[in-house]
């Protein structure tokens, strides 16, 4: 798929900003309303120049009210607008999960169809920045048990623009969680507009001794680690799911008859986390081709701590996706 | 702004509309013909007749769990809504919603809501559609003394004033949330205090008296159609009924001196008299009003009943658009 498309380098955050200025060219109905993104950009500066390019009656600066967001959100929407909101971190769903959960996800179904509730939620997720426990989790698997709601979480300066404004296009509400450790990122954006398809996972490598599963940042750690792993014979593919709910079994699958084992690692605590779920789809779907049960790379059973160390420790990394690969490797 | 004849006649129909509907769907519930809760609007009419006279279509409000009445105040038609409640596929939410989330997108009624609170959010979000897209719509949303103790009624009505929103919120007191009396859930006697603390009017008037009703949501949907913001409306009313269904729960909560003393204050009685009084409507015409609207009751139960379930094959249609 040799395109002609004119890319440069971008920043993870700067592709972000892209995208919302894209998606506002695009759409008139689209709006962008939250915390600080109209004077002050963003607090990570995912809304830079907005403002000046788009005026205050389409970039609005809320009050802190997550819930009173979530709110104008389902109510423009159900009314006829396209709302792009921030929250800015994801921690702070709590204070808003009944328009989430109740309103947002379900009132297309409660009202037989009738209603379109076309949101994009962005918001920040992830540890390592000593944020602590309230401004580091990674909540994904609240929002993916939800029907009702798409989630994405993308991992590169491409598919941060690519899937905002796949988010911006879509009927449904979209959470596009965005990692915050990964802003000063950069790769090849298109200067144009593009989407990249919600529910379809990349390759990011091909392998054939084992499989990564993972997405959002642990991406580029599940990368490192096949290469170490590769330095020492063993060949294994990674697979960025990108999009969580729908998620792209299909790849998942394909890949592990290939590669015959896999381990799905995520940020995210491990218990309960989505790793479960991937996991249990890999053996229901292609047992007969599995070497050795389905390892799961999470974070331990505890809230992210402050003190650099301890929250270094807390992260799954690449030398831990190296250890569970040779261990899987080692268990035949 | 006061109402002329036939805005009498039609406030008093919508009211009459309400309380048959209500009484023949609480029968229903009560003999188990009807599915799951019902929350009965019975004694609270002339709120939802009053207000809805000045709207239109064009205009949005959110509900409550207690939603009937502002559905059929709003247009909704008896057929479709005892489909609903019946849990059958003609109705407004094709079976899917139920009592608790009954709508009508086509009539602007955003839903009645499961979670009490809920609904100020979102009729700021349709608020917003009103002025984002330069339009003169307003957006009303309905709420109750309990309500009024959540979080997001103080969000939303923050929101409103903040951006000059054209919405009115009208908090119906009916002195109890679900079965907990108003001095036990909140220290102040008047809601409308509350608007004060948004920069927003806060007027309270007898949700008993539909002309009352009326009057006073004139002046803030003309303010709120104006670009002049939101206001809170504080409707004193009661409850006839139980919380849910008819007698419901048979709870020692409140006594039946309150209830009769209440009732000597019934919305529909006391409007009646006032416009046999008036000459605008006679004692016989009303009773022709009743009779007819209770025809029209019993062909939307007759259709409910003989309406198909919903298929099971689509159980899962509408998860996503």
């Amino acid at each position: 798929m040799a395109e002609a498309v004119a890319t440069r380098e971008l920043t993870y955050v700067g592709a972000i900003a892209e995208a919302a200025h894209t998606v506002l060219a695009e759409q008139d109905t689209a709006f962008v309303a939250g915390e600080d993104v109209a004077g002050a950009g963003g607090v990570f500066g995912s809304y830079r120049g907005l403002l000046d390019a788009y005026g205050e009656e389409r970039v609005i600066d809320t009050p802190i009210s997550e819930e009173g967001i979530v709110g104008l959100a389902v109510g423009a929407a159900a009314t006829g607008l396209r709302p792009i909101i921030d929250i800015m971190f994801m921690d702070f769903m709590g204070e808003c999960m009944d328009e989430i959960a109740n309103q947002m996800a379900k009132m297309r179904y409660m009202f037989g169809g009738s209603a379109s509730l076309p949101i994009t939620i962005v918001t920040m997720s992830g540890g390592g920045m000593n944020m602590a426990a309230q401004h580091s989790q990674s909540l994904e698997a609240w929002i993916c048990h939800l029907p009702g709601l798409k989630v994405v979480a993308p991992a590169t300066p491409h598919d941060a623009k690519g899937l905002i404004i796949a988010a911006s296009r879509d009927d449904n509400p979209v959470f596009v969680v965005l990692n915050k450790l990964s802003l000063r990122n950069t790769g090849e954006v298109p200067e144009d507009s593009y989407e990249v398809p919600i529910g379809k996972a990349r390759t990011v490598r091909e392998g054939s001794d084992l499989t990564i599963v993972t997405y959002s940042r642990m991406v580029h750690e599940a990368t490192t680690a096949a290469e170490a792993l590769a330095e020492e014979g063993i060949d294994s593919e990674v697979i960025d799911l990108r999009s969580l709910q729908p998620m792209d079994t299909e790849a998942m699958v394909a890949s592990v008859q290939k590669t015959h084992r896999a381990i799905v690692v995520h940020e995210a605590v491990r218990f309960g986390g989505l790793g479960g779920e991937i996991a249990s789809q890999i053996q229901e779907l292609a047992f007969d081709y599995l070497d050795a049960p389905v390892a799961r790379i999470g974070a331990p059973f505890s809230p992210v701590p402050f003190a650099a160390n301890l929250e270094q420790a807390w992260l799954p990394n690449a030398p831990k996706i190296v250890a569970a690969a040779k261990e899987l490797l080692g268990s035949e | 702004m006061q109402p002329d004849d036939d805005t009498l006649r039609d406030i008093h129909r919508r009211m009459v509309r309400i309380r048959v509907f209500e009484t023949e769907a609480g029968k229903l519930a009560e003999a188990g013909r009807i599915p799951g809760a019902l929350h009965l609007y019975v004694g609270q009419e002339a709120v939802a007749a009053g207000i809805m006279a000045h709207l239109s279509a064009d205009d949005w409000i959110t509900s409550t769990h207690r939603g009937h009445g502002h559905l059929i105040a709003k247009g909704g038609a008896f057929d479709r809504m005892f489909a609903e409640l019946f849990g059958r596929a003609t109705g407004y939410c094709r079976g899917k919603g139920g009592s608790m989330h009954i709508s009508n997108m086509e009539l602007g009624m955003l839903g009645a809501n499961g979670i009490v609170g809920a609904g100020p959010p979102i009729a700021v979000g349709a608020a917003f559609t009103a002025k984002y897209r330069k339009t003169d719509r307003v957006a009303v949303t309905f709420f109750g003394d309990g309500a009024s103790n959540e979080g997001s009624f103080h969000e939303a009505a923050n929101m409103a004033a903040l951006y000059k929103l054209p919405a009115l919120f009208v908090c119906e007191n009916n002195g109890y949330g679900e079965y907990t009396a108003q001095a036990n859930h909140q220290a102040i006697v008047d809601v409308a205090d509350r608007a004060a603390g948004y920069g927003m009017p806060g007027v309270i008037v007898d949700g008993m008296d539909a002309v009352a009703v009326y009057e006073a949501a004139g002046a803030a949907l003309e303010r709120a159609r104006a670009g002049e913001g939101p206001t809170l409306l504080e409707c004193k009313t009661y409850r006839f009924f139980d919380h849910v269904g008819v007698r419901g729960m048979g709870l020692s909560y409140r006594t039946d001196a309150e209830l009769e003393e209440w009732q000597k204050r019934d919305p529909i009685h006391m409007f009646e008299e006032r416009l046999a009084e008036l000459g605008v409507l006679s004692q016989e015409q009303a009773a022709e009003v009743h009779d007819g609207i209770m025809a029209e009751v019993q062909a939307g139960i007759e259709f409910a009943e003989q309406s198909p379930v919903p298929d099971v094959a689509t159980l899962l249609d509408d998860v996503y658009a």
